[in-house]
């Protein structure tokens, strides 16, 4: 008696492998509504101020993105991966001081840049071994490690900042790559590509998906959880030391108060994009727009002289719309 | 019907219920008599729950009627639902852990005083009088957590009584119960009947469906098969009916080719779960493991698969000494553990499911680290064929399936890592006959196909049928190692219960 017995089974059915093509899932998802907002945000901001629509002011706005992103996008995998780092801005904080601590001993850029990635990475391994060994929860931790990483910058610097970076490095920050394209937005671009490619396109992306979904399942189905879960938390760490490299160049100083902040931003960012903060799901795609979006909308304001106080509330406004309409529409239609 | 048959309480008549890919419920209908029970018989994806949830007000059909005393209404909220009498005591009953007894009963519905404040007193004296009523000796005033899962059934019973029910949905009541609190289910079941209530049953167990009800009605693919009495029919016609064939034996029969030893476990022990486990896995072996719960047989299971750490002991794969210390390394020496638990820890439910088959295989799958859609699919497909999986399609999330076809899922998803050892935990666990037959049919094929089985079970009858072997573990230590005629029920329970030979002899 087998189970390709005639009697017992109608007809080897053939179940297929998809109902809906990938291109109807794409018009329908979350991206596709983002995209039309940011369009439409453009479309508003070049109406609003004469001096939006102009190829140099619209590279000045990527600056409103470019940094945040770099860190969004490794804080998206670690979200869909069910865990958060909130200490990331204070990341920037200790990495930037850091930085100035090489420079003053006469580092030159190379060493500068290395310093701030090195320390990016240690601060990320320092989370995501409490995270990881001690089983500690990643919220808790990483609120206790951002007023721990900030605090070390305070206590370097007190009220003092550090100035006076070489030339060379200005070229993180304020270079451009050709014409208009800052070096900002080809970091950007080269890391959406790569961060894009590994979250959906390679077997650790599939197992950030999993642990996300469900993390006993995943370590029974022979993922290495820890594993997985050190390397998303080394990898914000990374990203944040990047981040601290291209703003202090740009900036061209360090205080301790750097940054501040930019935590929360780069939630709103990864939220926003569609991933779902209690991990599971989104896309690297989606974090993008709504990285453009966030910068266009900050731009846009700072065009009509929109105080920054009024900004967040615009900021925060727009995160509970673009979240509560498409439930708003689920509602009207079930009635 | 031609018999002579009071009206029933509630009609339902050609619902239907569509998902995405599904038709869920297609023009069934559903009749339930005051003072009597009516079993709903079908395999896992019959539509039982759908219907149920039809009936309480969670789904809305998209076609057909519900008459409730031959008036047509509807329930667009569970709270319509039961205003009109309708109550569900479900398998995982929704109460409330740290509320009192009393206030369980009466949330929502409590009896108010002149200022609209709830009636504390009152309130108890009724929930005493209704607990009284059903015989069920429980204080109103402890709280829900402080008592156990039969007492917990009492209390949701309790609440459909103070709601005043006319019909009583009883969803699985017995999964989690013991025998003697089984018996006292039926009581009350019967008692229920003596009120005049319409009773829906719902179970997988044949024994009981034919202790306690009058009628039956029997879905199959969403579709409405059959409807009777129960004393007009017998056991065969009804799984005749479930599964649309006969079906003569359940365990099927073979002849066992059984190689030589693939895997040796001595010594192995943990500080609190178990000690000294040792056996000896041959190839095409079907080894079961029998003990009562909490015997320490999947704390051992997931030691050996390294998710939790021995104290000591060897495993030996041929002559290879094996140190696994995660599933990942177990899974890369060919043991697979598919856990009791689908949902938590079998199946990702929110993935499709050919992510979740291909997920311990992605080094099949992929090429040098990248995903490669097309083979995924096509090891999918595969392995779910052979199991004659029920789903719309491959990128339907396993959330979506019903329970046998999760398991076929969990199961296909081990097997395409191409192991030497399988575990089965509970393979058969709350899933239908006809899934049932068919887990055990693949068991059996695979065992014949050289593969080593090692089936963890609590029913007796399958460890009977299913295994060539059995070790029966009591306390975290093996009790017997049971083979050929010392293989009886009765050895089994001996063993299992710690009633040694010679006090039996």
């Amino acid at each position: 008696m087998s189970l390709a017995d005639p009697d017992m089974v109608p007809a080897p059915r053939q179940i297929p492998d998809r109902l809906a093509s990938p291109a109807a899932k794409l018009l329908k998802s979350w991206e596709s509504l983002l995209l039309l907002v940011a369009v439409a945000v453009f479309i508003l901001n070049s109406f609003a101020s004469p001096y939006f629509l102009d190829a140099w002011s619209l590279s000045d706005a990527t600056f409103n993105f470019t940094e945040k992103a770099m860190i969004a996008f490794a804080m998206a995998l670690l979200i869909i991966a069910g865990e958060i780092d909130l200490s990331v801005a204070s990341i920037i904080a200790l990495c930037s001081t850091a930085m100035g601590v090489v420079m003053q001993m006469g580092g030159g850029t190379g060493a500068l840049v290395f310093t701030g990635l090195a320390v990016g990475l240690s601060c990320g391994a320092f989370n995501g071994l409490l995270v990881t060994r001690l089983g500690l929860p990643s919220i808790v931790v990483t609120i206790g490690t951002m007023s721990l990483f900030r605090g070390i910058s305070y206590i370097v610097l007190g009220d003092g900042a550090f100035r006076g970076y070489p030339e060379g490095f200005a070229w993180f920050g304020q270079g451009y790559v050709f014409w208009v394209i800052t070096v900002e937005m080809v970091i950007f671009t080269l890391l959406a590509i790569v961060f894009g490619v590994v979250l959906h396109k390679t077997n650790f992306g599939r197992q950030v998906y999993a642990i996300g979904n469900n993390s006993t399942a995943a370590l029974f189905s022979g993922i290495r959880v820890q594993r997985v879960k050190m390397i998303l938390f080394l990898l914000t760490g990374l990203m944040s030391g990047l981040a601290a490299v291209c703003l202090t160049s740009r900036l061209g100083s360090t205080r301790p108060s750097i940054a501040s902040g930019m935590e929360l931003e780069v939630v709103t960012m990864v939220v926003l994009g569609g991933v779902s903060i209690l991990g599971g799901s989104g896309s690297i795609p989606g974090v993008v727009i709504a990285a453009i979006l966030m910068g266009l909308v900050t731009f846009g304001l700072g065009l009509l002289n929109v105080p920054g106080i009024v900004m967040s509330i615009f900021i925060g406004l727009m995160l509970i719309g673009v979240i509560a309409v498409p439930r708003l529409f689920k509602m009207a239609r079930g009635k | 019907m031609a018999e002579a048959s009071p009206e029933p309480v509630l009609e339902l008549s050609g619902i239907v219920k569509t998902f995405p890919g599904t038709r869920a419920l297609d023009g069934v209908r559903l009749e339930l008599y005051p003072g009597e029970v009516t079993a709903l018989i079908g395999e896992n994806g019959a539509g039982k729950s759908t219907i149920v949830k039809c009936l309480t007000g969670i789904y809305q059909p998209d076609e057909g009627e519900i008459r409730l005393d031959g008036t047509a209404l509807r329930f667009p909220t569970p709270q319509a639902a039961a205003a009109a009498g309708v109550t569900a005591i479900h398998q995982e009953t929704v109460l409330f852990d740290d509320l009192t007894v009393a206030e369980n009963i009466f949330l929502g519905h409590a009896p108010r005083t002149r200022f609209g404040l709830i009636d504390k007193g009152e309130m108890r004296r009724k929930a005493a009088a209704i607990l009284k009523g059903i015989g069920a000796e429980i204080d109103p005033d402890v709280l829900l957590k402080d008592l156990g899962i039969a007492s917990k059934h009492l209390v949701a019973i309790s609440r459909a009584l103070s709601i005043d029910a006319r019909v009583v949905i009883m969803d699985e009541p017995t999964a989690a119960l013991s025998h003697k609190e089984i018996e006292e289910l039926y009581e009350l079941v019967d008692e229920l009947k003596r009120q005049g209530k319409a009773i829906l049953f719902i179970s997988h167990k044949f024994d009981e469906i034919f202790r306690i009800s009058d009628r039956y009605t029997v879905f199959r693919d969403g579709q409405f098969v059959g409807a009777g009495r129960m004393a007009e029919t017998t056991e065969a016609d009804l799984v005749r009916m479930m599964v649309g064939r006969s079906v003569e034996q359940i365990y099927p029969k073979r002849a066992p080719r059984i190689g030589g030893e693939v895997l040796r476990v001595a010594g192995y022990s943990h500080p609190t779960e178990f000690e000294d486990i040792g056996f000896s896995l041959r190839q095409g072996e079907i080894l079961g493991f029998y003990g009562l719960v909490g015997a320490g047989r999947s704390e051992f299971m997931q030691a050996l698969i390294g998710l939790t750490k021995p104290s000591k002991g060897v495993v030996k794969m041929g002559d290879k000494v094996l140190a696994i210390r995660s599933p990942a390394e177990a899974i890369e020496a060919g043991i697979v553990y598919v856990p009791e638990d689908r949902g938590k820890q079998g199946a990702i439910t929110q993935l499709p499911i050919f992510q979740n088959v291909t997920l311990p295989s992605l080094a099949q799958t992929s090429r040098n680290g990248f995903l490669r859609m097309a083979e995924e699919f096509k090891l999918a497909r595969d392995y779910t064929q052979r199991l004659d999986l029920r789903a719309a399609s491959l990128d339907t999330p396993v959330g979506a399936l019903s329970g046998g076809n999760q398991q076929k899922v969990v199961i296909a998803k081990w097997l395409a890592t191409k192991p030497k050892v399988i575990i089965l935990d509970e393979p058969t666990k709350g899933i239908d006959i006809g899934s049932k037959a068919a887990v055990h049919d693949f068991m059996s094929e695979l065992a014949g196909e050289g593969l080593s089985v090692i089936m963890v079970s609590s029913e007796i009858p399958e460890i009977l049928g299913m295994s060539d072997r059995v070790i029966v573990m009591r306390e975290g230590r093996i009790a017997a190692e049971l083979e050929g005629d010392a293989l009886t029920p009765e050895t089994l329970v001996r063993h299992a219960a710690g009633i040694s030979a010679a006090e039996a002899a």
